[in-house]
């Protein structure tokens, strides 16, 4: 709790000025509001009426000056000015205080959505990796907005309150005792009744909003399954179901609104049997000669002034109670560590020498993934890596780029330990594409042209055609400038890797890495896209992770991972000579040549045909 | 990004539109009647209260009696009894109009949405229906229920008091309310624009949530890309827009509040400068002197009102415009009245009537387009016997799905016709040759709910012997068994609790418990491992047993031990026959396979 509101505070902070200037304002302008009242009960009782005026000296001694109660009678225009110049310095308040609460809740918000967008950009790999989109921009947006809003509106809200009421009571005080403590008497127990109320209601409050919940995700379920639907044709089955959670989120809002309707009619009946009470009393006492007309006026006028914030007190807490709970759905977020970006400082040229000594790599919860692992590799060599799924491949890949941290071992870029690189520096030499890419919702060339400044339009082509994207993009209507995602077209696995290899091939890294890139692309491209990349004037230290063996032999290196351990390496003529999990990779050519001659007739399943090889 | 985004509208008060919506008001005909009777009780006690003072008053305080008094508090607490009352109907009463509509259209919608063809879906996002669906049709609610009410109420008030006010003194009344119309001219000046700067902030509050959204799905190529800085930038260009129109709106707003009141200021300084005058001159009552400076101050609460739910109406037309566009939708593939005369419609069908299907299907001369024009299929051919197993192979865009779309249904040829057991499906319902559909998508779609529910759905009057009986068909039982409920197990939200493998199976199982007599089979390209592979072909085959099958094939295990091949490619069948005649020929096929054999093998090899 405390931690939370540390928090808010630490966010608030910056805004400290409007915050107190919104507050002084809303507090100003309730007290030009309580003037009003007054002037009109002065020009009752002391200009229109007998009573002699009750005031300060010195305010005396001024209407006398000006002419005293005839001079103010022939001009009772004055008094309508004064309240009209009362309420315009209400206004000027009232305009400040609403400006300065925006400009603290609006940047508030503002720095919270710039931090959290930050943070989550630096959290770990890992974190992204068993992350829920959704829940997190769930509270990345209406969290902070709920949040937000109390501070905008409830927050100041509870200023005015406590001015207000801090105000009204010496001024009702001092004019009478009797009718300031009627007027008080039902102010606890309507103040006790919002609290205890919102409290209960809140349960009403959820389950409305769960069904709410629940009606999207049913509707949801039935418009993506649409197929499944209509092929079982259960039109008539799923209108039943949305008809059940329909209704009940009918029936379930509708109590909450009759609950509510509860709330305003006894509230309602409290304050207005208070405000006749005082009146009752005040007609009693003036009738009596006890107050005066005008003092009359004024506690009716007080009493309405007073019953409304406190009526709403049940609401601020009810929205204290959630913007509390978001908070701390918040906090979750920047409770996370992010990745130390200045673990290493060193920004020397990277050439793409690459050394790998014994390193060892286990994830947080102990698992051990990678085991001793130790190859080297010259500057614009190709190593092709191998492995069954979890060997520890990725894993292997993604420490070259610093997005996991080795425990044991070191890992030296030509000649300097990985770890004493700045690691924004790294990733700027390390490219990776990795498997499953993420482009973002801008045009092709956009897109390609993402991580380098000030790219030539000939270089995105360049890379659009090493990447053998080039012609599928000129089929596009707008060819480059269409833009990818929901807004435009909708690319297949491959297109999008192939974009996402182009993207990587703009920037010249010394070290390329494709994290089986190039799975959902067909064997002939995949080959004519290596084949383009040799070609390549400056050629990179190339890592690539696949099981297609036209790929792997053409690489200078060979490394195959099982359950994290190094067992082979190698180039193909060596690999193809030991016995291993290349070799049989190898022998599937064969395999496949022996299936199409023998034409495959007795095979009925391939499972079998596997098993029946290595047997 | 789009589904976050505001869409904007039409500025023209559409008459029509209004209209066809107030037609979802007539169920509640009585209680709008109540309603508005409520309503206009409301406004008047309102308007009664300030001349309870009056009373008060010129009654008692100037007379200087309490004699009678008791009368008085009693005729106050009957109002503040009826108030109460009043108050109490009148938001259950609004309450439950509101909920009503909200629920009808939702429900009018629904129906709508099971009616729609595949076009409208191919089309249509799913994030944009869900949005009609719920949002706009809450913000309908709103307006017709609340809104249109607190206008009679505001209306009704003013009238009242304007009224009240003139019996009490007619030219103090048309001096203090002098200064109403330049109130409702202001008040709609800024409420128009405090509505424009407000939906500028919805919508840079939609690009906020979209950049939310790339940022944290694009986490990791960011990291790859080392582009955290860039990113951030252009994220704080939208929270600065964002920033800017917000405080610009808030700032309107503020300026609105003040102006208001000093305009009612006005109206209270003109009265107490002439009712005073009156007072003093004895022609006007202290009573109704503080009558009218009480009304001077109530009278600018209901303008405020109107002035908002004016400026609202324009948004809550586009809701209206948007979500009566869905409703009123035609469905491209419907029944013809004469064949709903015969067989019934999809809700009443009349199944006693209903021909058996052999499962015979033949393509005549098929073309098919879609809307956009673009050609997908020309003069397709094609004869599939009953029983018989069809694999389509071809690249994504070829036309396969839509081949198998057609034979469903789910699509209508633009020319030819398709013939079921030799008569064209269009002389039969819909809900006919879907009752006889089975169907397993590439990605299964499973309801949130228990397995037994999820397998059920494919034949709803089933017995649990059956269900079970399904489930051990395609080997599903043996792992259903070990979950923690077994068939009472929650899949989860679209079946995330399951393994892709385990939703395929309880996919077959549910088609199997169908028995259709035609099967469509969307084959995933995603390899899983040999144990459940074997498990899954052994499942097909059961499905497949005796059925007329479409499979868009994949895998090469099915594509083999189909009965006929077809390679599908640019919308024509470029080779056609089984397994071994189609490798003889050396042409695209072989191509395809040869390429299939090695992926699928060396995967399959690696994690063997």
């Amino acid at each position: 709790m405390l931690k939370r509101v540390k928090l808010l505070l630490s966010f608030m902070k910056g805004n400290r000025a409007q915050y107190g200037g919104a507050i002084i304002a809303v507090g100003l302008a309730t007290l030009s509001s309580l003037l009003i009242p007054l002037i009109i009960r002065i020009v009752i009782d002391s200009v229109i009426g007998d009573t002699s005026m009750q005031m300060p000296g010195w305010i005396l001694s001024f209407f006398q000056y000006i002419g005293g109660k005839s001079f103010l009678a022939k001009n009772l225009w004055i008094g309508g000015i004064a309240i009209v110049a009362l309420t315009i310095l209400r206004g000027m308040f009232l305009f400040l205080k609403g400006k300065w609460s925006a400009i603290a809740s609006e940047s508030f918000a503002r720095r919270m959505r710039e931090q959290l967008f930050d943070h989550l950009q630096y959290l770990p790999h890992d974190y992204h990796v068993k992350v829920q989109t959704g829940d997190l921009i769930q509270r990345c947006t209406s969290d902070v907005e709920t949040i937000r809003r109390f501070l905008a509106i409830q927050f100041i809200e509870v200023g005015r309150a406590f001015f207000m009421v801090g105000a009204v009571l010496p001024i009702m005080f001092v004019l009478d005792v009797r009718m300031t403590i009627v007027s008080m008497i039902v102010v606890p127990l309507i103040f006790g009744f919002a609290i205890v109320f919102f409290l209960k209601v809140k349960s009403a409050f959820k389950v409305s909003d769960e069904t709410e919940g629940k009606l999207s995700s049913i509707l949801q379920e039935n418009l993506s399954g649409v197929r499944v639907v209509r092929a079982f044709a259960r039109q008539a089955y799923e209108i039943d179901k949305f008809d059940h959670i329909n209704g009940q989120f009918r029936d379930l809002t509708y109590r909450l609104i009759r609950l509510l309707a509860w709330y305003w009619g006894i509230s309602d009946f409290m304050c207005l049997m208070q405000i006749g009470t005082v009146i009752l009393l005040g007609t009693y006492l003036a009738s009596q000669g006890m107050i005066s007309l005008g003092t009359f006026f004024l506690f009716s006028s007080y009493v309405g002034m007073l019953l409304w914030p406190v009526r709403q007190m049940g609401r601020i807490l009810t929205d204290l109670g959630k913007a509390l709970v978001a908070l701390g759905r918040i906090q979750e977020i920047f409770n996370e560590p992010v990745e130390d970006m200045k673990i290493g400082a060193h920004r020397g040229s990277i050439k793409g020498n690459i050394e790998f000594k014994n390193v060892s790599f286990a994830y947080d919860d102990g698992k051990k993934i990678l085991k001793n692992i130790s190859f080297s590799v010259q500057q614009g060599q190709t190593v092709a890596i191998l492995g069954p799924t979890g060997s520890g491949k990725s894993s292997l890949v993604y420490l070259l780029s610093g997005l996991y941290d080795y425990d044991e071992g070191s890992i030296e870029i030509d000649g300097v330990e990985l770890r004493d690189i700045d690691r924004k520096w790294l990733r700027e030499h390390v490219g990776i594409v990795l498997q499953e890419p993420f482009l973002f919702s801008r045009t092709v060339k956009e897109n390609i042209g993402l991580a380098k400044k000030d790219v030539r339009e000939t270089e995105i082509v360049e890379a659009a055609r090493i990447a053998a994207i080039h012609d599928v993009v000129l089929e596009f209507d707008k060819g480059y400038e269409t833009p990818v995602g929901e807004r435009g077209v909708t690319l297949s696995g491959g297109q999008k890797q192939r974009v996402a290899l182009a993207r990587m091939l703009i920037k010249h890294y010394p070290i390329l890495v494709f994290d089986d890139t190039l799975s959902a692309v067909d064997t002939e491209t995949d080959a004519a896209i290596r084949k383009a990349l040799k070609k390549r004037s400056n050629k990179a230290t190339t890592f690539i992770i696949s099981h297609r063996i036209t790929t792997l032999s053409d690489a200078d290196i060979i490394l195959v991972l099982e359950n994290g351990k190094l067992t082979q390496s190698g180039t193909h003529e060596k690999l193809i000579r030991q016995r291993g999990l290349y070799k049989r990779i190898w022998s599937l050519q064969s395999a496949l040549e022996e299936e199409l001659d023998g034409d495959g007739e007795h095979e009925r399943t391939s499972g079998e045909f596997i098993t029946k090889r290595k047997g | 990004m789009s589904v976050f985004e505001e869409q904007d509208y039409k500025k023209r008060f559409d008459w029509q539109l209004w209209k066809k919506l107030f037609r979802y008001l007539k169920p509640y005909k009585k209680h709008l009647a109540v309603l508005g009777v409520v309503v206009i009780i409301l406004a008047g006690i309102d308007t009664v209260f300030p001349l309870m003072t009056k009373l008060a008053v010129d009654s008692y305080i100037v007379p200087r009696t309490f004699e009678g008094l008791w009368k008085f508090g009693f005729l106050f607490a009957l109002l503040v009894i009826v108030q109460a009352v009043v108050v109490w109907l009148f938001i259950a009463i609004a309450g439950k109009i509101d909920m009503g509509i909200c629920y009808d259209i939702r429900k009018r919608g629904f129906e709508r949405l099971q009616e729609l063809s595949f076009t409208y879906y191919d089309r249509t996002q799913v994030g944009w229906i869900m949005a009609r669906m719920t949002s706009d049709i809450s913000r309908l609610g709103d307006t017709i229920a609340w809104g249109l009410v607190d206008m009679i109420w505001g209306f009704t008030m003013m009238l009242a008091m304007a009224v009240v006010m003139f019996v009490l003194n007619w030219k103090l009344a048309f001096l203090t309310l002098s200064v109403v119309p330049v109130l409702a001219v202001l008040s709609l000046y800024f409420q128009k624009k405090i509505l424009k700067w407000y939906r500028i902030v919805r919508k840079s509050n939609s690009r906020i949530t979209g950049g939310f959204n790339e940022g944290i799905t694009g986490a990791k190529t960011t990291k790859t890309l080392a582009r955290e800085q860039e990113n951030l930038r252009e994220f704080q260009a939208m929270t600065s827009t964002m920033y800017h129109s917000s405080v610009r709106a808030a700032v309107l707003s503020s300026m609105y509040l003040p102006a208001v009141l000093t305009l009612g200021s006005i109206g209270t300084a003109l009265a107490l400068w002439y009712g005073g005058k009156g007072v003093l001159a004895a022609t006007i009552s202290y009573g109704t002197l503080l009558a009218f400076i009480s009304y001077t101050v109530q009278f600018f609460e209901p303008v405020r009102e109107i002035a908002r739910i004016f400026a609202e109406l324009q948004s809550a037309q586009a809701s209206a415009e948007r979500t009566l566009s869905m409703i009123e939708t035609k469905p491209d593939i419907t029944d013809s009245a004469q064949v709903i005369k015969t067989y019934g419609t999809t809700y009443s069908p009349k199944k006693d009537r209903w021909p058996e299907m052999a499962g015979n299907i033949t393509f005549r001369n098929v073309s098919f387009a879609y809307s956009g024009g673009q050609k997908v299929l020309t003069q397709f051919n094609l004869d599939v016997k009953a029983g018989e197993t069809i694999a389509l192979v071809g690249e994504t865009g070829s036309g396969k799905s839509t081949i198998v779309n057609l034979a469903c249904r789910f699509y209508e040829p633009t020319e030819g016709e398709i013939l079921i057991d030799g008569v064209d499906y269009r002389e039969r319902t819909l809900l006919w040759l879907h009752s006889n559909l089975g169907y397993v998508l590439q990605t299964p779609h499973l309801f949130s709910g228990a397995i037994e529910e999820n397998i059920r759905y494919g034949k709803l009057e089933a017995t649990d012997k059956e269900i079970e009986g399904a489930a051990r068909l395609v080997n599903a039982h043996n792992f259903i068994m070990n979950l923690e409920d077994g068939y009472q197990t929650d899949v989860g939200e679209g079946g995330g609790r399951l393994s892709t493998g385990e939703k395929q199976l309880i996919s077959f199982a549910r088609a199997i418990l169908a028995d259709p007599r035609i099967f469509v089979l969307d084959e995933a390209t995603s390899s899983i491992d040999t144990e459940s592979e074997k498990i899954i072909q052994e499942a097909i085959e059961q499905v497949l047993a005796g059925r007329t099958s479409f499979i868009i094939a994949h895998r090469l295990s099915t594509i083999r031990s189909a009965d006929r091949i077809l390679v599908i490619r640019d919308g024509r069948v470029i080779e056609e026959g089984d397994h071994h005649n189609l490798l003889k020929q050396k042409g695209y096929y072989y191509k395809l396979y040869t390429n299939q054999f090695m992926d699928e093998q060396e995967t399959r090899l690696i994690n063997a």
